[in-house]
């Protein structure tokens, strides 16, 4: 039991023949996924909370009578899903300048989706009367494109730095992978817009 | 004091260098510096494990403050608000304050450690998540202070760790003592989820060379399970504060029944996070159990691939059993049946471990240790825990003992018996790890008998007042009941465990001092975390480790005979 070998140490240690092919996958792209499952799930949670509470605004206005389908500003968003593709593209070819052209595309796609809610909102509040306080409807409807549009906030803020520091020429082949990594969250914001859209918009109207 | 085990003098090598660290102990505020803005994973982990360990004293001295005031009928040591606030800092301590960090704590010095990597995945967000949970634990107790809302009502959170609708509302808890029980358990989630990602990350990029996952130590799949649970289900309860955030700041109706809410909603919300947390829980006390085990039956452990699946199976299975907390507000027979049926298939993913684990110890040569009589008390403790846990989840049992204290006996026969005897065989297996010297075992000894005897005069007499009808939470009782004795042997109980407890204590700062020397491979062991020094140097190994079976120290002792002879 005390037979141990001396060197090196008690470090259980090969020659690295193994070395060069064991690769595992990269943090950055199994974070995101991690962060995006916790999302994920806080997400259902507030989609259940508006299923749950459909039709059971004891007073209104109920959706039907206030909301209207927002199709531009959903084009616009999903499509900026499509150009931060490009950017990373751009980025892992080396062209810096299309990735700023693109990035610089997905800012503004992300940021008329965003005045677009305000729009949406404003209205609401001001000519609908329907705050978070009117009814259930208000409650969840409120909380969930909230909820939503913070997410978008924190994405276009991130973005817009990427974009600042790919003006700079900071950004560099790099630094794709951590562009990549951003991109996923993206397209994940995207993906519950898919999923708020049909839940609030089109089967809960 | 000696050990039973034979300590292998290893031979120490130039790679185990000192000079890396600071010459001397250099000025206070150095030292608190380098706490403070520390990334590494053996100091973050040993600050959570601190942190846990204070809290841990706290929540305990609320446990026998109550258990002081129920010990006879019709006391009048704490008054009924009081009582509340105690209940509910307990319950909430324990399992965010307690309970999470002292796991994390482990899991972040030992899983970097155990497969030969440099540190965790994102060193800094494991120091942000940290502090983000540090901070949660002072709001909570901020509360004392700071709860005093308008209306001058409350001191600290009086609405119960599960804070059922619509106790929480504006109308109900007025002043602030609910909005810092929301923010801290928010905070902590925070940082739960953040430990999580760093641990799947960890465990998915940064194994060493030949370390595939079939040959990863249990106890690293077993928290790479864990942080996947931790991941989802916390999100939830996330989400359900920030909903009743939302109601009493904003004034939305989500647990609002006046205007149409539902406070079974909340109850839903609540407890898809509240039990699988049980199982995020334990199955840190497995993961140290699957290490512990083995090495002082001095076998290898029984049924690996077993063991990693049923892990996995008791985390999907987790997931589908919440409503069990909720029999009694009447779900109707086929929510009934589904969660009857589902709470008693865990049982079955758990017995196989328990087999495993047995089936480890039938013809080892055991190796009784304060680390080993723990992990022992632990196999006998948890299989009752289970078994009134079967009991319980049958919805006729239910309804007549919900919210008695044979569920309280029940769940804290999980967590003391099963999860806390873990923690504390955990501490007596990694202290000389951790520190460089041995726990002093006499001591540890009497702490195991004396904590033994408390623990089961306090949580098996408990049972008895639950089937005789007492309800938790009422903070007195008639004395025509025929409660009192009971109460009485339950609390004498208390008072054992506060004794082994301290004793304890004692034994790990008497320890730290004046222990015997570990050296790096104290109990003959065979994970990688055993080869390097103790405690080891801030790089954790000088040379990248790679290894070919799991027990790559196994091999390394015994070149004649390695465990890769027999992978398959």
């Amino acid at each position: 039991m005390s037979e141990v070998p001396a060197s090196p140490a008690f470090i259980p240690h090969m020659p690295r023949d193994t070395g060069d092919t064991w690769k595992l996958p990269s943090r950055g792209t199994v974070g995101i996924t991690c962060l995006i499952m916790a999302e994920a799930s806080l997400f259902i949670i507030f989609v259940v909370a508006y299923v749950f509470y459909l039709g059971k605004s004891l007073t209104g206005p109920a959706p039907r009578d206030v909301l209207e389908l927002p199709v531009f500003t959903t084009i616009c968003l999903l499509s900026s899903s499509l150009t931060v593709h490009f950017a990373v593209e751009m980025l892992h070819k080396g062209s810096r300048r299309l990735c700023s052209l693109w990035l610089a595309a997905t800012v503004l796609l992300g940021t008329i989706f965003l005045a677009g809610t305000a729009h949406e909102w404003y209205h609401l509040i001001v000519h609908d009367h329907l705050t978070i306080r009117t009814n259930l409807f208000g409650t969840t409807f409120y909380s969930l494109v909230g909820l939503h549009a913070t997410h978008v906030a924190i994405g276009l803020f991130m973005l817009s730095l990427a974009l600042l520091f790919s003006l700079r020429g900071q950004l560099t082949h790099e630094h794709s992978e951590k562009l990549k990594v951003l991109s996923f969250y993206w397209h994940f914001v995207d993906a519950v817009w898919v999923i708020v859209f049909l839940v609030v918009y089109v089967f809960g109207r | 004091m000696a050990t039973q085990i034979p300590i292998p003098q290893a031979p120490t090598t130039a790679i185990l260098d000192e000079t890396l660290e600071p010459a001397g102990p250099g000025l206070w505020l150095e030292v608190l510096h380098g706490w403070v803005t520390t990334v590494d994973h053996k100091r973050l982990g040993l600050m959570y494990i601190g942190y846990a360990l204070l809290f841990l004293v706290i929540a305990g001295f609320e446990a026998l403050m109550m258990r002081v005031q129920l010990a006879i009928p019709n006391n009048t040591f704490v008054s009924p608000q009081t009582f509340n606030r105690l209940f509910t800092m307990h319950g909430t301590t324990m399992v965010f304050f307690v309970g999470m960090p002292i796991l994390f704590g482990f899991g972040n010095y030992l899983i970097p450690l155990m497969i030969g990597a440099r540190d965790m995945a994102f060193p800094r967000l494991n120091a942000f998540s940290f502090w983000i949970s540090a901070f949660g634990g002072l709001l909570l107790y901020f509360s004392f202070l700071g709860g005093d809302g308008l209306y001058g009502a409350g001191t600290a959170p009086d609405v119960g760790w599960f804070a059922y609708a619509p106790l929480t509302a504006k109308a109900f808890s007025p002043g602030h003592s609910t909005d810092y029980w929301t923010l801290s358990i928010l905070l902590s989630g925070i940082g739960s989820v953040g430990v999580a990602l760093n641990i799947v990350a960890t465990t998915i990029c940064m194994r060493c060379p030949g370390m595939k996952l079939t040959r990863m130590p249990l106890l690293v799949w077993l928290y790479f399970v864990d942080a996947c649970m931790v991941l989802v289900v916390v999100s939830p309860l996330t989400a359900a504060q920030i909903m009743l955030m939302l109601d009493r700041y904003l004034g939305s109706h989500f647990f609002d029944t006046q205007a149409g809410g539902s406070a079974v909603l909340w109850m839903h919300f609540f407890w898809i996070f509240g039990h699988p947390e049980v199982y995020v829980l334990v199955l840190p006390a497995f993961a140290f159990a699957n290490e512990i085990i083995p090495v002082f039956s001095r076998k290898a452990i029984f049924g690996y691939p077993a063991m990693v699946a049923a892990t996995v199976a008791i985390g999907f299975i987790s997931l589908s059993v919440w409503a069990h907390h909720m029999f009694t507000v009447g779900l109707g027979a086929g929510a009934n049946t589904f969660f009857t049926l589902a709470t008693m298939i865990i049982a079955v993913p758990t017995g196989i471990k328990i087999f495993n684990w047995l089936a480890t110890l039938w013809g080892g040569k055991i190796h009784f240790t304060a680390a080993m009589m723990f992990a022992v008390g632990f196999l006998f403790q948890f299989l009752i825990a289970g078994l009134t846990g079967i009991m319980l989840s049958a919805a006729p049992f239910d309804w007549q003992l919900g919210n008695s204290y044979f569920v309280v006996a029940h769940f804290h026969y999980v967590l003391v018996g099963a999860i806390l005897f873990m923690i504390f065989s955990a501490f007596y297996y990694w202290y000389p790890k951790m520190t460089g010297r041995m726990l002093n075992e006499t001591l540890g000894k009497w702490h195991f008998w004396i904590f033994l005897i408390g623990f089961h005069l306090t949580f098996d007499f408990m049972h008895i007042p639950g089937l005789m009808g007492m309800p938790r939470r009422v903070y007195t009782y008639e004395a025509d009941r025929g409660w009192a004795i009971w109460n009485m042997i339950v609390s004498s109980g208390a008072i054992f465990q506060a004794i082994g407890t301290l004793l304890f204590v004692y034994n790990l700062v008497w320890s730290y001092f004046k222990g015997p020397v570990a050296g790096p491979d104290p109990w003959d062991a065979w994970t990688l975390e055993w080869a390097t020094s103790s405690p080891p140097a801030v790089y954790n190994f000088a040379v990248v480790p790679s290894v070919q079976s799991r027990r790559p120290l196994w091999d390394l002792k015994h070149p004649e005979d390695p465990d890769s002879n027999y992978e398959m």
